[in-house]
């Protein structure tokens, strides 16, 4: 960042010598502050400015979660958004309200590259695209411990009632089954929203009902299922004691040492391993969140962030350059260089090599199969309710039953359907 | 015991290394990085926590400016010239005691104001918000200040601005030292509003960089206990400076049977 | 003194402060009972009647934010005066370095909340914290106190306790200065006990000062946010969350209106405790002086 910023004085001292020859223009980049989202932009920004010496990139890091989103939606209501932004995709972003905040990039040259996939998820409800995928797509399952699983002989699970076997079994040896922290409320959400593969496997049509007010998370047993299981992981005592203020980066210290035996994560948490922990990084495997049956199992996959262009920048044309460089094969290469391979990108012709930690070689058989991955909720539905992961904080730590907690969520949807306006509510 | 030993915490947490401060413990530090923590803190994300000072330091003198004369020409007026307005103006400076201000619509109107977002805008929020509380007390304490006084400068010919600066201001220096002191410390202290009225980067306040530092220093408890204790001089300082006169001031106007 | 045509306490003294009272304070919270009835997003706002204030009746955690709200305000004004009054009479009676206890006391109540709220989070850890290794020290478990649902309410009310209770203190302490020494002598010659003369003489004397920091605790607590935000965030779940939490989070959440219509519930709350209160705590008004003189500090 200091080399950036470094580099885009010089330009300017060089450009007002030689008078201002040609327009300088400086794109300031809104970052959700996370390391690797910042390798891979000054990466990207690096090898843009280094092609196109008249444009240069100024990042800037925003909090992450509900304190981020609520920076995004005020930045853009007021206008002052700057020039690019980097945020969710899928329901997130049609909370923006992206008609009128965010620029229309239907006919950006690069979104041939893009798989289809991905453009829905950044589609507007006038049907236009607005957004290109920045970084690979997630998976939502369970990390485990690789050594541990060894020595106490464990197979990995294929159904929730195996995974519970297993978890009894990291209980006698002393150790704790489910690394769990609700110091950082969000990744208390992971057996509900990671579950939403077993939900479709059963109820293919969950999505579209759950946006009309046709389905329920109470009155869906499949669905009311992750929240069923968070209470028993909590009944059985299978937690560390710490659960309640335990953090993000504690949970993956854990089951990388061994501490734990799994921890229910997104695949982006390999970042964090690396920078922590990273002597343990190929002690961790991984598996997908197991349902009632082994036949059908399968990955919840998150769609990676978007970048987007606000509509009130000053230069569109600009940052649609970059965006139009960061959505290429190339483009993609570079984010892989910056911070190695996590999981598969959504541009065609981005190869991943060969050499990848364990936990993402786990991973990529289930995109390469035919229907063993299904986008999580909220890229098929645009509404998720803002007190989820309160609710889940509480199913987790006994304060409220499942049953009870998912009638609360449903509740919860309906205030963020009806801001939306959507039909039926 | 109870009332300092969290401060002693606090101290100890500040210099250790990353490694002993990780362990919470309450212990002495085998190590003492005091000066190593301290530039460490100060140069997180640019140095943003010298803006933050700046900012902090800027909204802070401009409120508590404006609230002193303010507070002291209303206060002067309403004890001075009895109207049957007096009621109303009392009834709403009680409300704006005690009533929690509106969030959003106010966001609104600092919008439309093209004030959202500035430290003019923070400033005079403030102003808004410690008005009420600016008024009442200078308007008992002038309350004891002989009439005669601004009659005697009104028969020499004075003109009613030059009365107020020139004669009753400088009467009224003992309460506003209090005003001072109290609304520096609230202001300076104050979370809430800037978390609302004031997003952005580059309008960082003290309070919020300790806010912000607490995720990124996660696994670095002792930068952020650096940093609390950074933040916690100013108030320091004025309570070392100002300690008898806070306690004067607050009591004198004060709570008489 | 023929010259006197206009008063010499022109009402142009109030029009600055006035304009930007106005503007920034009543227009907004006038405007906060249109939009609280409205669904609003900042750029258009959609009538919508009552519907926001049933949501608000009709959602558990929302409700459970009241609640909350009345026990922590209760709970905290009436242990600050409690304990406000015993530090007072104690600091009072001559003990050694009185003065320096009395700022030691204070000092608390000058520091940042955020500071103190994340010294205590990191003190009140339940496995690592330094409170609960001193109890396992004794044998005792100490428990979760920031993240056991039953706990964590009161825990963050400890912690404000703590931090406001030399306020308190400090009021009391001017009341029972201003209490006749005669009453005490009188007492003592009627050979009452010195619980007798704590009871009979210096509780009712000092009630002014009683009305001052019961007044100013409940609005300080009805109105917490800062302490909560920094310890609990309203967790874990929605067991710590009070009013200015909810519409917090509500405003977090894009719900403008929502929000809106919970910021009016609270002042309307604030309202019918407290305003009845100020009208005893009015009738001098030096008193007035006094309440109004640590509202801000309380706050």
């Amino acid at each position: 960042m200091k080399t950036l910023r470094g580099n885009a004085a010089l330009a300017a001292a060089v450009a007002l010598v030689a008078g201002t020859a040609e327009a300088e223009t400086t794109l300031s980049v809104l970052l959700d502050g996370n390391a690797d989202t910042n390798a891979m932009m000054e990466a990207l920004a690096a090898a843009f400015t280094a092609r196109n010496p008249d444009i240069t990139l100024e990042l800037e890091n925003r909090p992450g979660g509900s304190e981020g989103d609520n920076v995004v939606k005020t930045r853009l209501a007021t206008g002052e958004a700057g020039d690019i932004i980097q945020y969710n995709s899928g329901s997130l972003f049609q909370a923006l309200n992206p008609v009128s905040t965010l620029a229309d990039l239907t006919d950006l040259p690069a979104q041939d590259n893009i798989l289809d996939s991905f453009k829905s998820v950044v589609t507007a409800p006038d049907g236009t695209v607005r957004g290109i995928p920045f970084g690979p797509a997630m998976g939502g399952g369970v990390y485990y411990n690789i050594p541990l699983y060894e020595e106490l002989g464990l197979s990995i699970p294929r159904t929730w009632d195996e995974f519970m076997a297993n978890n009894a079994k990291v209980a006698e040896a002393g150790r704790v089954p489910v690394a769990t922290t609700f110091g950082d409320t969000w990744t208390s959400q992971l057996f509900v929203l990671g579950d939403f593969y077993n939900v479709l496997a059963e109820v293919p049509t969950f999505a579209e009902d759950y946006t009309a007010n046709r389905a329920k998370f109470a009155t869906t047993p499949a669905a009311l299922r992750g929240f069923e299981h968070l209470q028993e992981i909590f009944e059985a005592g299978y937690m560390n004691r710490d659960f309640g203020v335990a953090t993000f980066e504690d949970g993956m210290r854990m089951v990388a040492t061994g501490e734990a035996a799994h921890y229910p994560m997104l695949t982006f948490a390999m970042a964090t391993v690396r920078q922590n922990t990273p002597e343990h990084i190929d002690d961790l495997g991984y598996f997908a969140l197991p349902g009632p049956s082994a036949d059908r199992n399968g990955l919840t996959v998150w769609m990676p962030a978007a970048l987007y262009i606000p509509a009130a920048s000053q230069n569109i044309e600009a940052a649609r350059k970059f965006l139009d460089f960061v959505a290429s094969p190339e483009g993609c290469r570079i984010m892989i260089e910056a911070v190695g391979a996590t999981g598969p990108y959504l541009i065609e012709g981005c190869e991943l090599p060969a050499d990848v930690p364990r936990s993402v070689a786990d991973m990529l058989p289930y995109f390469e199969q035919d229907g063993r991955t299904a986008p999580a909720l909220e890229f098929l539905s645009p509404i998720k309710g803002p007190a989820l992961e309160q609710i889940t904080v509480e199913v987790g730590s006994g304060i409220r039953s499942a049953a009870e907690g998912a009638a609360l969520y449903d509740q919860d949807v309906e205030k963020q359907a009806r801001q939306l306006g959507l039909p039926n509510w | 015991m109870i009332f300092i030993l969290p401060f002693v915490y606090i101290l100890l947490m500040a210099v250790k290394t990353k490694q002993e401060a990780a362990l919470f413990l309450f212990a002495w530090p085998s190590e003492w990085r005091a000066w190593e923590n301290l530039v460490e803190v100060v140069q997180t994300r640019n140095y943003m926590l010298l803006l933050a000072y700046f900012n902090s330091t800027v909204i802070t003198l401009g409120a508590v400016t404006l609230l002193v004369i303010f507070g002291a020409m209303v206060g002067y007026v309403l004890q001075r010239r009895r109207s049957p307005w007096n009621r109303v103006v009392y009834v709403f400076l009680l409300i704006g005691l005690m009533v929690p201000p509106a969030v959003v619509p106010t966001i609104w109107v600092l919008q439309n104001l093209g004030l959202f977002k500035t430290i003019h805008g923070m400033i005079l929020i403030q102003v808004a918000y410690g008005l009420s509380f600016a008024v009442l007390l200078y308007r008992s304490f002038i309350a004891s200040i002989p009439r005669a006084l601004d009659e005697a400068a009104i028969i020499d010919g004075a003109r009613p601005w030059q009365v107020f600066f020139r004669v009753i201001l400088p009467l009224l220096k003992p309460v506003t030292v209090t005003l001072i002191v109290v609304q520096s410390v609230a202001i300076f202290n104050d979370f809430t509003n800037p978390l609302y009225y004031l997003p952005g980067r580059e309008n960082v306040t003290v309070q919020l960089t300790l806010f912000n530092f607490q995720s990124q220093f996660q696994s670095q408890y002792n930068l952020l206990f650096m940093n609390i204790l950074l933040v916690t001089i100013p108030p320091l300082l004025v309570f070392v400076f100002c300690n008898r006169q806070i306690v004067a001031g607050m009591t004198s106007g004060g709570v008489k049977g | 003194m023929t010259t006197r045509r206009r008063s010499p306490y022109p009402y142009w003294f109030v029009l600055p402060a006035a304009v930007v009272f106005v503007t920034l304070f009543l227009v907004p919270t006038v405007a906060s009972f249109w939009f609280s009835l409205t669904r609003w997003d900042l750029f258009e706002a959609e009538f919508i009647g009552l519907e926001n204030y049933r949501q608000f009746f009709r959602e558990p955690f929302l409700v459970q934010g009241l609640v909350n709200t009345l026990i922590y305000a209760v709970v905290t004004s009436g242990a600050k005066s409690v304990l406000g009054l015993l530090l007072a009479v104690l600091l009072t009676s001559g003990i050694w370095f009185q003065g320096f206890l009395r700022s030691v006391v204070f000092f608390p109540v000058l520091v940042s909340t955020i500071g103190i709220g994340i010294a205590f989070a990191a003190l009140m850890h339940p496995t690592r914290g330094a409170i609960n290794l001193a109890l396992a020290a004794i044998g005792i478990e100490g428990p979760a106190w920031l993240s056991d649902p039953a706990l964590a309410l009161y825990s963050v009310a400890l912690i404000d306790i703590w931090k406001g209770v030399g306020l308190a203190t400090l009021i009391y302490i001017a009341g029972l200065a201003a209490i006749s020494p005669d009453y005490y002598e009188a007492a003592r010659i009627d050979g009452a006990t010195a619980w007798q003369r704590f009871w009979r003489v210096t509780v009712p004397l000092v009630r002014p000062a009683t009305v001052t920091v019961v007044t100013l605790s409940l609005i300080g607590g009805l109105r917490s946010f800062d302490i909560i935000w920094a310890t609990t965030r309203g967790g874990p779940g929605f067991a710590s969350d009070v009013l200015a939490s909810v519409i917090y989070k509500q405003y977090q959440a894009g719900f403008y209106g929502l929000s809106t219509a919970g910021n009016v519930i609270l002042f309307l709350l604030i309202g019918v405790i407290v305003l009845p209160m100020t009208w005893g705590c009015s009738k001098r008004e030096v008193d007035v002086g006094a309440c109004a003189a640590m509202a801000p500090v309380a706050a």
